[in-house]
């Protein structure tokens, strides 16, 4: 029987479809089961982003209404093999298309068959937040190192932690811009995670290549170079119980941050 | 009076006046009839008496407030009988919950977090951060083990008295009764000094390090009543 995570963060665009995605494809290359569901429904990404737009045929919404059998929705990522599925959400109806209930019959059936259930949540706390929250076990709040995100994480937390049946969540702190944290321009990461007073599975830096990848549809966790890929699979490798430090990797490579100095001159 | 019964209420005259033992056994309204007979049959008023102050015990009955008005009534239909107070040796759980929280300090070991507020009937001590967004309210005192960023509202029922007092002070804005103090346009980083907001003599809500509030409380110890 798996588990399931969910990926929220109260703010819109912070990276929670990025998180997604990338915790997602990192967890299928290590080896894992894993089905991921985007629950915004009416405005889904999660397809776009991994690149499985096109073979949408039946959607979450279809599979709730009984329309399909959930096989039928799941949508396979062939570069996975057999490890990746997407169950993706609907684009015509909207968040009060399915109730709490449903969904928590949903991801307990599919707890049998994978390892792993990434849930992405819409932004929000509304009935979307209650969906996506349903049927998870654990809960990774994305946020940037902007107060607004950070407030939005503290109410999101704040509502996590009332849910008995998910485990404390855990911080991911998206967007760093190490040049910005130098300068002091921006919350470091002490000053984030003494706010929000909960543990940090991960840091992730600010890369162009983030945005690349997902246009292109190739999760960024495919690059076995890229300092974000890096970031995403070192969170990964914790959900499944190493301990991976967190500032070996993530802050020290100063050959990168110069070559992304120099992607930023040359642009 | 012939038949021979139990003796439901039994009257014992006091250098206070009267008290009316009421047994906690048997049903009310039986309670209520022999009360009624008792007192119009056994007592003889004196025309020269004052008004008798009469003590009602209960015993281990509890009395809706409905049924302590009947009592109330019965007995001061008799002219002379003034009732002092009922009291009885039981009382709710909620009025104990109640009685207890007003006067008893509540420990929480909590984040309070944007959107949610914490209320406690007396004091509160909070093991956690306030973060910004989130409020407490107290009845009494606040007392904050971590950094109070949000809203903390002592002496909710009006104590001028309260204070709020927290590790590192950086509220949002506190009040204390009804007085409102806001927040300083910035909070000053370094110095993390314990400190404590309360009212001072001019009426106003004032922050000053922790070690000074005895200076403007002399008596505070004494308030507390040694508890």
């Amino acid at each position: 029987m798996g588990e399931a995570i969910v990926i929220t963060s109260g703010k819109g665009g912070v990276g929670k479809t990025t998180t997604s995605a990338n915790l997602g494809t990192s967890l299928a290359l290590l080896g894992k089961k894993v089905c991921l569901i985007d629950t915004d429904i009416g405005l889904r990404n999660l397809d776009v982003v991994m690149g499985l737009e096109n073979r949408i045929i039946y959607d979450l919404v279809d599979v709730i209404e009984g329309r399909c059998k959930i096989h039928q929705a799941l949508v396979k990522d062939k570069r996975f093999e057999d490890r990746l599925y997407l169950l993706p959400a609907a684009q015509t109806s909207d968040k009060t298309a399915i109730v709490p209930e449903q969904m928590y019959k949903l991801v307990h059936e599919l707890k049998q068959d994978y390892d792993y259930i990434i849930i992405d949540c819409p932004a929000g706390i509304e009935q979307g937040f209650k969906n996506a929250i349903a049927g998870a076990d654990k809960a990774i709040v994305v946020t940037t190192p902007e107060k607004s995100a950070v407030r939005d994480a503290d109410r999101i937390i704040g509502l996590l932690e009332k849910e008995e049946n998910i485990e404390p969540p855990k911080l991911v702190i998206n967007r760093i811009r190490n040049h910005m944290l130098k300068n002091g321009e921006m919350m470091d990461i002490d000053e984030v995670t003494n706010h929000l007073s909960i543990d940090l599975i991960g840091i992730v830096v600010d890369d162009e290549q983030v945005i690349r990848a997902s246009n292109e549809g190739e999760p960024i966790a495919m690059d076995p170079n890229n300092r974000a890929s890096i970031a995403y699979r070192n969170i990964a490798r914790r959900i499944l119980g190493e301990s991976v430090p967190l500032s070996s990797i993530e802050d020290e490579p100063k050959g990168l941050m110069a070559k992304l100095k120099k992607l930023f001159a040359g642009s | 009076m012939n038949k021979r019964i139990q003796q439901n209420v039994m009257i014992k005259g006091t250098k206070d006046g009267l008290t009316l033992h009421l047994d906690d056994s048997c049903s009310f309204s039986e309670l209520l009839k022999e009360l009624e007979s008792k007192l119009s049959a056994n007592y003889q008023f004196q025309e020269n008496d004052s008004g008798i102050a009469v003590k009602v015990h209960t015993g281990n009955r509890y009395l809706l407030e409905d049924q302590k008005n009947r009592i109330r009534e019965l007995i001061s239909q008799k002219k002379k009988l003034v009732i002092d107070e009922i009291i009885s040796n039981v009382i709710t759980k909620e009025e104990a919950k109640q009685w207890k929280d007003e006067h008893q300090m509540t420990t929480i070991a909590k984040v309070i977090r944007s959107g949610q507020i914490l209320e406690v009937v007396g004091d509160l001590l909070l093991i956690g951060d306030v973060n910004p967004g989130g409020t407490i309210i107290a009845g009494g005192n606040i007392f904050v083990m971590g950094t109070l960023r949000g809203i903390a509202q002592a002496g909710h029922n009006g104590n001028q008295e309260s204070f709020v007092s927290a590790s590192v002070m950086k509220p949002s804005h506190i009040r204390i009764a009804d007085k409102i103090m806001k927040a300083p346009d910035k909070y000053i980083e370094d110095g993390h000094m314990m400190e404590c907001a309360f009212i001072n003599e001019n009426g106003r809500i004032i922050v000053e390090k922790i070690q000074a509030f005895k200076n403007h409380r002399p008596n505070f110890n004494r308030l507390e009543g040694g508890l």
